[in-house]
């Protein structure tokens, strides 16, 4: 370690497109603060490149603090990488040591194809949405004031922490059988523990599910493994949930 | 001034609204089909508008540049959204929000817009939990609310510290409806490159596909601009790293005036930068200052120990900090308004106060809190003689509870835990209150092109109140839009589509290629992040909390010879036709550098002290009020609105003056 900090090896996956092969490039960073942020280790490598001429390594973000589910590293094997609880943009370089070899690479899944580098392609996601990730209530001003239906807290609470999902995808490159599951289920229970939902919650089970596998997400065997990863602490509980809803439309559902 | 008209409807204020709904035309729903509406922009208000555009029948093409919509930076904020519902029963009302709103904005927004604003935010919350949106809610079933930023009612609704991400996915839900029914085709993965105006009217875009390269013409009846604020023209902001200006720069190229742009809110409490590599800031909401004490030490050898490690803030005794909001402003204490806030820390930092290596940090310390709560909970629960760390751990507890989530973000991003020493903060830039100038119909000066949310300069005057902005984004979406543009495309039913093949939109895209080919063939030295920083430090230092004509002169120079450079020597390497964030990237900061003349120009020209606008050279001679900020209503009382005439420097000016019959201009005090 300099006194300016760490040196670390950095193995970073490169990908041109998504009719590239891609392979790992190896990159050297010194210097490196373990007060940065992981993204702004990767801007300092970009820079880098950049003044060498190179091309920079493409990686999605945004807000850098861990709520609009851009970021989206595979960091040694894990999801987000080796803290809990965070996504990438939060993970910080005091998780790391002076003359460590990092691995990056992107979400491996194959509802989720490489588009360059580290970006990849999660509108599979959006479309299991538009299929029913919604309640249908158009604007006006004429909905019936917000307290005329109390909702119980704890229901409240329950939905709430559903609804905190950032999208990132994580949960599904982390499984094994890179299945949706616990996105899916995250929004099927915060519509279905509201009342406000109630009334279209076969429909939209039976819809979002069946989008979910024609996007060629995997299925579920309770690995568990996504609720670890998961940066939200987003429950297995909603999978169980989710299960329960499914069962019971399939049978009722006058589809 | 003729150009400048802002369509304010007769009538009494509280009826306006109403009235200029009955008397504007509207579409027939067979109509509407026949019509396409292209808005930019998936945050709040894009989303919003998107979606209710949609359910009302017109064919809607929508663009972000994320990779999906729900991802806009709305997403990010905290704290909470305003109505006034009165559900406290503590004296809200409709005329009360807006009054409000129009002094927190220190008396330069528009009376129509505010009070019509304030008029359908009650409609705003009763549509969210319709759509599911999981406010917080007390043990009975019903919406809670907490107090915000000096107002005197609690009418913020919330969802945790997540209301943002809530409220959008409400909005992204309410327009995955109208993408499955193929009624908004959403173009993800996009950026608006210009502006295509046929015959004086806004009629489509130039888009560029971020993943392919491929630029492509969309054609519309009418734009819709919500690209968000202009912060990021500092480099460092709490905002999101791709929030940019040009879209709300392309259009003010176009013919749309540009308003105020120097009206910036720094918000007060925000974790410091750490280092060089600094790439954004972060916020600490400002729901913090109920419990939070400002201080810094009152002797500068304890400033020094501090920071040379060999003193803890804890072992400063109480006698010797300077509680300096306390002792500046005994009346609002530490919960002054954000621009003041803000001021009175970089006084004591620019004093030599600043506690941390860089001399830019103040201490907010919830050592009082803890024990004052800890002294209240140990009564309720009958332990009337813990012990002074009992109390603690009972106080600890009432300050998770209400804080957790924030705390557990500082101390991911500084490694201190703030339950056991003061967090230390620092203003930040956080909200744009200028924008793209509109009229009561939020109509830009181009027929045609509309602007909503964050991009347009309409409710927040000089500074905006917390929790305003979300509630602005969507009336502006769900509530008022939706109407107005009606008015507008009403004369368009018989147009037909569109068609792309012009001359015009030929020259558009044209312009648009050969700007792109220029940044790839450049083949400078210096990267855009090297322009983008020595931007912001230049804004930061010159243009940033406290502005002298001087230093507004000096800005102006210096953001020209960066221009200059920036345009003779910047590096993009790879290729137009891929996914190059590179290249996205110089194009909007290509953007900023004029953005920032502008605003530097604005800031000079405003020789007042207005709310987030304060004047070195305005500042109140003597008496109680002596030294701070002074507004200057016999000379200042309009909206400034831009005209672009080729060069920032030639812009030219026209005002909007204000006029207040229903609020008395005062003074704002806070002592
Ligand atoms: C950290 C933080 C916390 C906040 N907390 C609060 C709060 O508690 N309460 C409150 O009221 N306000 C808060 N605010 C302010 C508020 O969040 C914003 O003002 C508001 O969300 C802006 O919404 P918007 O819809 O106008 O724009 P944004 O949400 O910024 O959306 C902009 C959209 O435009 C798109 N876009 C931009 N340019 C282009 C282009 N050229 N081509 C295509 N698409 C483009 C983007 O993709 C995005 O979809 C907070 C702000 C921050 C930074
Ligand atoms: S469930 Fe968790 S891991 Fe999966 S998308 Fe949502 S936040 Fe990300
Ligand atoms: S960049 Fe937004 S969650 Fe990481």
């Amino acid at each position: 370690m300099t006194e300016n900090g760490m040196n670390l090896t950095l193995k970073v996956w490169r990908q041109k497109s998504d009719k590239d092969k891609g392979q790992i490039e190896t990159y050297q960073v010194k210097d490196i603060s373990e007060h940065m942020s992981f993204l702004e280790m990767m801007d300092t490598m970009n820079e880098q490149l950049i003044t060498a001429g190179k091309e920079p390594v493409a990686f999605d973000h945004d807000c850098r603090e861990g709520i609009c589910g851009s970021c989206s590293l595979f960091i040694n094997g894990e999801a987000h990488g080796p803290d809990r609880g965070v996504t990438t943009c939060q993970l910080h370089m005091r998780k790391f040591k002076d003359g460590d070899t990092i691995y990056i690479e992107p979400w491996r899944s194959k509802a989720f194809p490489v588009i360059k580098d580290l970006v990849v392609d999660r509108t599979g996601f959006d479309r299991i949405m538009n299929a029913g990730g919604f309640i249908s209530v158009n604007t006006s001003g004429n909905t019936q004031d917000a307290n005329s239906i109390p909702i119980p807290k704890d229901d409240a609470d329950h939905a709430f922490d559903a609804a905190t999902c950032i999208g990132c995808g994580a949960c599904v490159a982390t499984c094994k059988n890179a299945s949706a599951m616990l996105f899916v289920s995250a929004k099927v229970s915060q519509l279905a523990l509201l009342p406000q939902g109630k009334i279209e919650a076969k429909d939209r089970v039976l819809n979002m599910v069946g989008q979910m596998d024609a996007e060629g997400f995997g299925s579920c065997t309770n690995t568990g493994a996504c609720e670890v990863e998961c940066p939200k602490g987003i429950s297995l509980d909603n999978i169980a949930r989710m299960n329960r809803e499914f069962m019971s439309a399939s049978i009722t559902s006058d589809k | 001034m003729a150009k400048l008209d802002a369509k304010i409807p007769e009538g009494p204020i509280k009826d306006k609204w109403t009235n200029h709904k009955n008397n504007i035309n509207v579409v027939n729903p067979a109509n509407k089909r026949l019509i396409d509406v292209i808005v930019v922009g998936t945050g709040l208000a894009g989303g919003s508008a998107a979606a209710s555009l949609a359910e009302l029948g017109y064919n809607v093409k929508s663009f972000c540049f994320q990779d999906s919509p729900r991802r806009a930076h709305s997403i990010a904020a905290q704290g909470g959204i305003n109505a006034a519902k009165n559900y406290q029963n503590d004296g809200d009302s409709t005329y009360r929000l807006f009054y409000d709103t129009v002094k927190g904005g220190d008396y330069r927004s528009r009376e129509a817009n505010v009070y019509r604003l304030a008029e359908v935010s009650t409609n705003i919350i009763d549509q969210c939990v319709a759509q599911g949106v999981p406010f917080a809610r007390e043990y009975g079933g019903l919406l809670d609310n907490r107090s915000f930023g000096g107002v005197l009612v609690s009418r913020t609704f919330y969802a945790k510290g997540q209301t943002g991400q809530q409220l959008l996915l409400g909005a992204y839900s309410a327009m995955s409806r109208q993408i499955g029914k193929g009624k908004i085709k959403m173009f993800n993965r996009h950026e608006m490159m210009d502006l295509v105006i046929v015959g004086g009217k806004a009629r489509g875009i130039i888009s560029r596909n971020l993943i392919t390269g491929e630029i492509a013409r969309h054609s519309a009846h009418a734009v819709v601009i919500a690209s968000g604020g202009y912060g990021n023209v500092f480099f460092l902001s709490t905002n999101a790293m791709g929030s940019n200006t040009s879209a709300a720069w392309k259009i003010h190229k176009k013919g749309a005036f540009f308003a105020n742009p120097c009206y910036t809110q720094i918000h007060p409490t925000c974790i410091p930068r750490s280092g060089e590599y600094q790439s954004k800031l972060t916020l600490m909401s400002e729901s913090l200052r109920n419990d939070g004490r400002i201080w810094v030490p009152k002797n500068m050898k304890d400033v020094e120990a501090i920071r040379a490690g060999s003193m803890k803030p804890v072992e400063i005794k109480a006698e010797d900090r300077d509680y300096y909001l306390e002792r500046r402003y005994p009346a609002f204490g530490n919960l002054v308004p954000r621009d003041v806030a803000s001021r009175a820390a970089k006084e004591r930092c620019d004093a030599g106060y600043g506690v941390n290596a860089t001399g830019e940090a103040v201490y907010l310390d919830f050592a009082s809190a803890i024990m004052r709560y800890g002294k209240e909970k140990a009564i309720i629960i009958h332990e009337p003689n813990a012990s002074e760390a009992r109390i603690q751990e009972l106080g600890k507890k009432v300050i998770e509870d209400k804080y957790g989530n924030l705390f557990q973000m500082y101390e991911k991003i500084t490694n201190d835990n703030p339950y056991e020493t003061p967090m230390q903060i620092y203003p930040a830039v956080h909200y744009t209150m200028g924008g793209v100038w509109v009229d009561y119909n939020l109509m830009t000066t181009i027929p045609g092109c509309y602007a909503a949310g964050e991009a347009n300069f309409s409710d927040h005057g000089a500074n905006r109140l917390g929790a305003s902005a979300l509630m602005q984004g969507l009336a502006d979406g769900y509530f008022v839009l939706p109407y107005t543009i009606g008015d507008y495309l009403a004369n368009d039913i018989r147009t037909g589509e569109v068609s792309t093949s012009s001359a015009e939109f030929d020259e558009a895209e044209q312009v648009v290629k050969e700007r792109l080919n220029f940044f790839i063939n450049n083949k400078g030295t210096k990267s855009v992040d090297h322009f983008h920083k020595r931007l912001g430090k230049v804004m930061w230092d010159k243009v940033g909390m406290s502005r002298n004509t001087q230093g507004l002169k000096e800005a102006a120079d210096e953001i020209r010879v960066i221009k200059e450079e920036f345009w003779k020597d910047v590096m993009v390497p790879g290729e137009l036709n891929e996914l190059n964030q590179e290249l996205e990237k110089a194009g909007r900061v290509a953007d900023f550098l004029e953005l920032g003349e502008l605003f530097a120009k604005d800031a000079l020209d405003r020789n007042e002290s207005c709310g987030g606008h304060f004047r070195e050279e305005s500042v109140e001679p003597d008496g109680e009020q002596k030294g701070e900020a002074k507004r200057d209503d016999v000379n200042f009382k309009y909206a400034a609105a831009w005209e672009w005439k080729g060069d920032p420097k030639d812009a030219e000016l026209h005002k909007e003056e204000l006029t207040f019959n229903d609020i008395e201009l005062k003074q704002r005090s806070y002592k």
